[in-house]
């Protein structure tokens, strides 16, 4: 699947548009490349004698797209103030950075990239986590700059950026470190403990020395198994304990510990039963369940310190204003009234007012509004938001902690520390089971005491041995984890271990528009020309006109012409696995500009009118192209197009086309919406977006609740209206703005293309960017709970004869040995059934999420 | 049956060997990136060796 075939690109593996000449030479034969972006980056490849990149890869590349402007700042990285916050200085050459590094999409990435980084001259050394996809570079700052590792990494296609590892990766990879640890020596106690244990079950023969001396043994593996690896179930006990809440911590750590003391005192005491092999099985079994939960959920939250990303490290400093003078300066030495300048393309730092120029400002990751937003002096404007049509000078008001983005933030951490105590309701059946099962145990001992008080305490351990480990502990975590993986191999990613439950209970489903349910992306619905015009010459005419925008409608416009960018292409994309993401979409067309799109029309004269339109002369002809007012003083649109904006183009001040752009809607949600509700589910819809925009779409896709022009605010304030009706609610969404409500919905999902903080935010990821995994997911979601019923009614049943048997005393370690074992075995048999689950509509064909190696 | 009077405590010595090997390379962060090793060692990687390895964390790079 990864040998292009010829009409596709060599390098990103999107078709190439007709006619287009960008030819790479591999291994004597000529490839053809979409664009000129593909093609430099793969020449670099193939010729720094790292071609064998073309038959590792599993995955196909993003397509290269990386502002020229951030390629311009990369120089600044290698000023000390800059550098001071995420180099460190090892000896007077050596220094040492943490790099992020975007678009890894398979294993070969790494190893283009480690090589590439290592043959360059002055690189100590380099060593890249596919883990997380981060990288650490020690460099001779002698020999080489940290700007030309930069350079050299997006010259194959990436894009690194340094990062300040701070406190939270540490302790991460701290917590990790000591759960692999625990589990290590769980696992070889429980491997060694059983050698010891199975001779005692079945020898006839063992003289009482031998036996002694296998529970010496046994006691001492089990010692650090119970009281360093089990260690977390004591501490979660004793946490529930005190919140007087009964959690599965609680029985665990009974079970555990009563099976354990009862075992040491029986090794001490010489009379007596042993559950060692009990004790470490049961220990190590919980561990690896919690172990890989840990790890996927951290898989998908690892961006919330990435949030900072968004506002830039640099500022473009006006130090004498009025005056010109730029000086370039990071963002963390801004002071409330310095006067900045954002270029187009450049992502603003702070929160301002805009004191000259005048501009388009796409705020779509803070507010979910589609349309960039004009902005002329006296207008306030966000950090954080990207400016897109030409420079602004604005004067810093807000910054830091002060400014809307941190607000998001702010609320983004209110909403997940309320999580759990909704999450917590589900644990309440369990923790009535547990409570009746301490409460037989009880009344068993009790019983037992007043008959014989020497055999009570034995009975009372086989009691809780026999039965709550595997019927509790297992019975849950191994079905979710079956499940979890199934839907993981489906395209949805499962990040917080309560998702899958909730997700089967959900009653209501809730979708954000901008991004969910549409691309984000406007594109030309419709063409309405005059007096006979073909439609693809007045399509070239005003693709001609914007050429030189950054606008989006000039984007919808340029889209699919003949000489498609990089650009049309990277729409597709956003259908197939990778995150295209906004900045960088805007910085491609700058390319676009300057590598000037092939074409015989030229547009002279250009005049461009902010919030209007463009101007222009093509031959003989004036052209206006923009708001129909702007384009013919007498225009009106031909009718109206539900949500979609009429932009005329006039030729001599009569206009000869009408261009209808929409958002593009994401081609599989409406049946996938369909199947949602079919399964029972009602959808609603909020958005940021204007009324008659969200009004068509939800028509478009019979959703029948929707609220348009909504605030984070005023989504999570629906939803927790929802939530005060009973009702439960299941979130989707993609963007920075959705991150709270997602964070408060009961469980939801974001778009794995969407905002990295939406993804913290999120209980799932979606990863294939197919909706349908939504219906699919649900669907596995409600098996699998029925799996988790079939598990606990198994369990029950299985209680129901053991703890008689046990409270008459008839159960020996043995017997509770073997009883423990087949009725785990029974549940986890029963949990693999989900592995098979077959979603009951075939996914389309093509389209194949990316597995994601766990 | 007397010699398991002596292969007990050995098997005890292995395990706690065992047990010292896992957790020193836990330490030692071999189990830092669980993916990437098994997919770089299929990749013909001829590149010349690191320029120079001080750390033993370049060694398993």
């Amino acid at each position: 699947m990864d040998a292009p075939s010829f009409s596709s690109c060599f390098h990103c593996g999107l078709p190439v548009p007709g006619g287009a000449a960008y030819p790479i030479r591999y291994e004597s034969e000529t490839r053809p490349a979409c664009c000129r972006g593909c093609q430099a980056v793969a020449q670099t490849i193939i010729d720094s004698g790292q071609g064998a990149y073309y038959t590792h890869r599993t995955a196909l590349p993003a397509t290269p797209q990386q502002a020229e402007a951030e390629l311009a700042q990369l120089g600044l990285y290698d000023l000390p103030e800059i550098q001071e916050s995420f180099v460190r200085v090892e000896a007077e050459n050596v220094r040492e950075a943490a790099l992020i590094l975007e678009n890894i999409v398979c294993a070969a990435c790494i190893w283009l990239n480690e090589r590439h980084i290592a043959a360059l001259p002055g690189v100590l050394s380099v060593e890249i986590n596919y883990a997380t996809r981060r990288a650490r570079v020690r460099w001779d700052n002698g020999r080489i700059q940290l700007s030309a590792i930069l350079k050299a990494v997006s010259d194959i296609g990436y894009i690194a950026h340094p990062f300040d590892p701070g406190r939270s990766d540490e302790i991460h990879a701290r917590e990790r470190n000591t759960a692999i640890k625990r589990l290590a020596i769980a696992g070889l106690g429980m491997m060694q403990v059983m050698m010891y244990a199975l001779p005692t079950y079945t020898a006839t023969d063992m003289t009482d020395e031998i036996r002694r001396l296998m529970s010496w043994a046994s006691l001492v593996l089990t010692i650090p198994v119970v009281l360093y690896s089990a260690w977390p179930f004591f501490i979660g006990a004793w946490r529930d304990v005190k919140r007087r809440m009964l959690g599965m911590d609680v029985p665990v750590a009974l079970g555990i510990g009563t099976a354990f003391a009862a075992s040491v005192y029986s090794t001490f005491s010489g009379h007596g039963e042993v559950y060692y092999d009990s004790v470490t099985m049961f220990v190590f079994l919980l561990l690896t369940g919690r172990f890989l939960e840990m790890n996927a959920r951290r898989r998908a939250g690892a961006a919330v310190e990435e949030l900072v990303k968004l506002i830039p490290a640099v500022a473009t400093q006006l130090p004498d204003w009025p005056a010109r003078d730029e000086a370039q300066v990071p963002v963390a030495r801004l002071a409330v009234g310095d006067h900045v300048l954002v270029r187009p393309g450049e992502t603003l730092p702070a929160d301002g007012v805009v004191v000259e120029g005048d501009s388009a400002v796409s705020e779509a990751l803070l507010t979910g509004e589609s349309l960039p937003v004009a902005k002329t002096r006296g207008a306030r404007v966000v950090g954080g938001s990207l400016n897109q049509a030409s420079p602004l000078i604005v004067k810093v008001e807000k910054l830091g902690a002060d400014t809307r983005l941190a607000a998001i933030v702010r609320l983004l951490d209110r909403a997940q520390s309320e999580k759990p105590r909704i999450g917590q309701l589900a644990d309440r059946a369990a923790a009535w089971f547990v409570g009746l099962l301490l409460v037989i145990t009880a009344l068993v001992g009790a019983v037992w005491y007043a008959i014989d008080p020497s055999r009570a305490l034995w009975i009372v351990v086989s009691v809780l041995v026999v039965t709550c480990p595997c019927a509790l502990g297992l019975a849950t975590p191994t079905a979710l984890t079956a499940g979890t993986g199934r839907l993981t191999r489906l395209g949805l990613l499962t990040t917080r271990g309560h998702a899958l439950e909730t997700l089967a209970r959900a009653t209501d489903l809730v979708l954000d528009k901008t991004g969910t349910l549409t691309l984000g992306r406007l594109s030309v619905r419709r063409i309405v020309t005059a007096d006979g015009r073909d439609a693809d010459a007045v399509r070239a005419l005003a693709a001609a006109l914007e050429a030189g925008s950054e606008h989006p409608i000039a984007r919808a416009l340029r889209q699919d012409r003949p000489q498609g960018e990089c650009l049309a292409a990277s729409s597709l994309r956003g259908l197939r696995q990778d995150r295209p993401q906004g900045e960088r979409l805007a910085a491609s067309s700058l390319r676009g500009l300057r590598e000037g799109v092939a074409t015989d029309i030229q547009a002279r004269d250009l005049r461009n009118t902010p919030g209007q339109g463009i101007e222009g002369r093509i031959g003989e002809h004036r052209y206006r192209l923009g708001a129909p007012r702007f384009a013919a003083a007498d225009a009106s649109p031909p009718d109206a197009d539900g949500d979609a904006s009429w932009i005329a183009l006039a030729e001599d001040g009569a206009v000869i086309a009408w261009f209808a752009l929409a958002d593009t809607p994401r081609p599989d949600a409406a049946a996938a919406l369909a199947a949602l509700k079919a399964q029972g589910l009602r959808l609603h819809l909020l958005s940021g977006d204007a009324e008659p925009a969200v009004r068509a779409a939800a028509r478009q896709f019979g959703i029948d609740d929707w609220r348009a022009g909504a605030l984070p605010e005023d989504k999570l304030a629906y939803v927790k209206a929802l939530q005060g009706q009973g009702r439960i609610v299941a979130m989707v969404g993609d963007g920075i703005n959705d991150a709270p409500v997602l964070a408060g919905a009961q469980v939801s999902i974001a778009m794995g293309e969407g905002a990295d903080v939406a993804q913290a935010a999120a209980d799932m990821v979606m990863l294939g960017s197919r909706f349908s995994t939504l219906a699919e997911g649900v669907a596995l979601a409600r098996k699998t709970q029925k799996i988790i019923r079939e598990n606990l009614g198994w369990a029950l049943g299985y209680n129901l004869v053991a703890i008689p048997a046990a409270a008459l005393g008839y159960v020996t370690p043995w017997i509770a040995g073997i009883g423990m074992s087949a009725s785990s075995l029974l549940v986890v048999l029963n949990a693999l059934r989900l592995s098979d689950f077959k979603p009951a509509a075939p996914p389309p064909v093509g389209e194949t999420p990316l597995a994601v190696p766990r | 049956m007397d010699i398991l009077l002596l292969l007990i405590p050995v098997s005890l010595l292995v395990v706690g060997l065992i047990a010292w090997v896992l957790l020193w390379a836990a330490r030692h962060g071999q189990f830092d990136d669980l993916e990437g090793p098994a997919h770089s060692v299929i990749m013909d990687d001829d590149r010349p060796p690191p320029a120079k390895p001080q750390d033993k964390d370049t060694s398993d790079a």
